[in-house]
């Protein structure tokens, strides 16, 4: 399962992530890596932005961005 | 005495410049980085025999080169000039600011940290011992707040230590295997007797990375022929060791093991005090997908307000201030040449400068105040959704919802846009929303061709079709010029905290004082050249007829008036001005324009509030004509018709914005190429689509 489908509230576990170089890196600083927990707080009304948390590390990212990490 | 250089380097809001604050007596100098327009702050102090001299880098969250700030931070700590790097940590989440951490560490220079937000993270539960991460690291970290102005002697003394004691190599130890490809390639460069100004370690990783810099650095070095098989066969035992080519992202999971093994040592958590708690609270409002939206547009709503509205009060002092200055400096100097250059250019052109400061002021205490809270990373997740389809970042509301106001503000809050691109086109988009000096002249026009009742709504409709062309231009220009793939989203939605009055302060007076300086030296200087341009060439024979004829009507000051106002519209069609109004006719022609018209438009660029003015004196009423004065409504009515009026107001709603707002995008956008860029995108847009307009209307119409 991908991470934009995770509902709000859940938690699950990242198991990869297939982006490009640039996004890998920005997910990377912030966290967003392999084995790391991820907590989805809000989705947007148009379900178009979601929030999650890492740790103490809130982001907000596309949905379309959020396809891209796959979690179990 | 000594001179220390430091390089100050952290994680976005980890109170970096809070931290500066707490230094003392320092004096900052705000400038550029060379090429880019990126904010370069040096802070010079001096204390315990020393002269510090601190280079604040831009937030990074890590060393790669993807947005304008990383690069600039990047290129600094690879080839600036400086002693030590200062890293400052945000404690509250210290895992991840120890990624960054890892990264200076293996840079080869000497590092000191500084555990910020101390008095926070014991709070939250947070309990870092600071020797223990000291000798794990191999470098000093000293716990500190800059908000309790805690362990800043401390950090001053590691950070002396650090210069008068010869730097240590490099301590990280990083996974057998990795270290395993690191000390094949350094003992490969020990026997060949490599000289390399860096460390050796360093120089392994960063080709076990795959630098490109460090790729062009070798390829031209005989080494290069022994090195590449070599390399070749470690990337093999990585990709087999990592089940990934990606080497970079190899480098990262061991920078992070490094961070996570360093916390887990070093930091003891009490889960019980983790006050995440009061930030979720207040996000499930805010962020709440039905109500988050409508409270983001009151908070909006209300910014605009106060800046327009209050910022209304002491622009007018300033008006009236600069007002009484010129007609004393004119009755003062007498009615000569040199007095009209002094008031009318000068004075008139640095009042010109001072009028949006009260605007400037109100709308930066208020982005700052979003910023400083945590709510501006909010309205940008909330707002995300609709301005990506336009190709526009989730921030970019701050400056477009501004440029309603004034353009001025409007192009310097296009700053909270952290990345270049998104931030060039929102600054390209942004004059497509009216300002506020654009109203008198949509009043005008549309009081003297519309029915009263219906006033109101085509006024409200002008506003929104501008909106709306404006973020179709901002889809048109993503699809033509900015055309790319989508900067990632990925933003940190930072914890709630409460501002400082000194963050405030330092951020408004910061963006006030630039904006004096360097818009007001521009702005000056082309207000004189106006002023010349409207003034010159003199006709002293026309002037002295105008006097005789005067001079014989005097009592009647009917006639007086008409034949002073016949002057006025004299010396100005025959202007420099006037002449260039005449010359571009035949550009102005196909949109049913006059000269006249094109002449006002003109005196437009250098303020919008003048085309009102300028039409009062060339359809003959004197130059003390305002938007609501029905004379000149008729005059228009009988002049202008009304497919070409409407070409008119599409045109002064698109085309090239105001000398001082242009100036500033000058500067905003980096340079000339960009303020001719806009010049002739604006100018291109608005006369097609006045074209279009007019054609239409002509149809409809006749």
């Amino acid at each position: 399962m991908t991470l934009n489908l995770l509902q709000k509230g859940k938690s699950a576990t990242i198991t990869t992530i297939n982006a490009e170089k640039e996004l890998k890196n920005r997910f990377n600083s912030f966290g967003v890596v392999k084995g790391a927990t991820v907590h989805v707080e809000q989705y947007t009304l148009a379900k178009q932005t979601m929030e999650i948390r890492i740790n103490k590390t809130r982001m907000a990212l596309r949905v379309s961005e959020a396809e891209k990490v796959e979690i179990s | 005495m000594k001179t220390i250089k430091i390089a100050l380097v952290g994680q976005p809001n980890v109170g970096k410049s809070h931290l500066i604050n707490a230094f003392g007596d320092t004096r900052l100098k705000v400038g550029n980085f060379s090429g880019v327009t990126v904010e370069k702050k040096t802070i010079r102090f001096t204390r315990d025999e020393y002269n510090f001299e601190v280079t604040d880098l831009p937030g990074s969250y890590s060393l790669t080169d993807y947005t304008i700030e990383e690069r600039v931070t990047k290129n600094f700590l690879d080839d600036g000039d400086y002693d030590l790097i200062l890293n400052v940590l945000d404690s509250t989440n210290i895992e991840r600011n120890l990624y960054l951490t890892m990264e200076l560490l293996a840079l080869d220079k000497k590092v000191v940290v500084a555990l910020n937000m101390q008095d926070e993270a014991v709070n939250e539960g947070v309990f870092i011992d600071d020797k223990q991460l000291s000798k794990l690291l191999g470098i000093s970290c000293v716990p500190t707040s800059a908000l309790k102005k805690t362990g800043i002697d401390e950090l001053m003394g590691a950070i002396v230590q650090a210069f008068d004691t010869p730097k240590k190599t490099c301590h990280l130890q990083y996974s057998d295997p990795y270290e395993e490809e690191i000390t094949k390639i350094t003992s490969f460069f020990t026997e060949k007797n490599y000289q390399s100004d860096i460390d050796l370690k360093t120089l392994a990783i960063k080709l076990l990375r795959e630098d490109t810099q460090i790729y062009k650095k070798f390829r031209d070095e005989a080494i290069w022929t022994e090195l590449q098989p070599m390399l070749n066969e470690s990337y093999e035992h990585l990709y087999i060791h990592y089940k990934t080519k990606d080497l970079d992202g190899i480098y990262h999971d061991e920078k992070n093991a490094l961070a996570k093994g360093a916390v887990k040592e070093s930091v003891k958590f009490d889960n019980a005090k983790d006050n995440n708690g009061l930030t979720d609270k207040i996000d499930m409002v805010l962020t709440n997908q039905y109500v988050g939206l409508p409270i983001f547009l009151f908070l909006m709503w209300g910014l605009f307000q106060i800046t327009f509205e209050w910022g209304s009060i002491p622009m007018d002092w300033i008006d009236a201030f600069f007002g009484a200055m010129i007609d004393g400096t004119k009755s003062f100097l007498g009615d000569t040449e040199l007095a009209s250059v002094i008031a009318d250019g000068a004075i008139a052109g640095v009042g010109a400068v001072i009028l949006f400061l009260p605007n400037i002021i109100i709308l930066f205490t208020g982005i700052a105040l979003l910023e400083a809270t945590g709510y501006m990373a909010r309205a940008a997740f909330l707002l995300d959704g609709f301005f990506h389809r336009f190709g526009l970042h989730g921030k970019s509301f701050v400056p477009l919802v501004s440029g309603f106001g004034c353009s001025v503000p409007a192009y310097m809050a296009a700053r909270v846009l952290k990345n270049d691109r998104d931030r060039l086109l929102t600054l390209y988009i942004t004059g497509f929303m009216s300002c506020g000096a654009k109203l008198p002249v949509y009043v005008l026009i549309i009081g003297a061709f519309a029915a009263p009742e219906h006033a109101g709504n085509i006024l409200f409709g002008v506003y929104i079709f501008g909106a709306f062309l404006g973020l179709v231009a901002a889809k048109a220009l993503k699809m033509t010029a900015f055309r790319g793939d989508d900067e990632p989203f990925v933003m940190e939605m930072p914890k709630y905290r409460l501002p400082t009055f000194g963050m405030v302060f330092h951020a408004v007076s910061q963006k006030a004082m630039m904006y004096l300086k360097k818009a007001g030296t521009f702005i000056l200087a082309a207000s004189v050249l106006i002023w010349f341009a409207s003034n010159y060439p003199k006709y002293p024979e026309m002037e002295a007829q105008f006097e005789t004829k005067i001079e014989q009507v005097s009592g009647d000051e009917e006639k007086v008036k008409a034949l002073n106002n016949e002057l006025s519209l004299y010396k100005l069609e025959n202007s420099y001005l006037g002449q260039v109004g005449h010359a571009s006719q035949p550009f102005f022609e196909p949109l049913g324009f006059d000269w006249r018209m094109a002449v006002a438009l003109e005196t437009g660029l250098a303020a919008k509030e003048v085309v009102v003015a300028t039409m009062g004196i060339l359809y003959g009423l004197g130059d003390e004509e305002d938007e609501e004065s029905s004379s000149l409504a008729d005059k228009l009515r009988a002049n202008v018709t009304l497919p070409s009026a409407i070409a008119f107001i599409i045109f002064a709603m698109i085309y090239f914005p105001c000398l001082a707002a242009s100036m500033v995008f000058r500067r905003e956008a980096g340079g000339w190429k960009h303020w001719i860029y806009l010049f002739i995108f604006t100018t291109a847009a608005a006369w097609i689509l006045a074209f279009i307009a007019f054609t239409i209307a002509s149809v409809i119409f006749s």
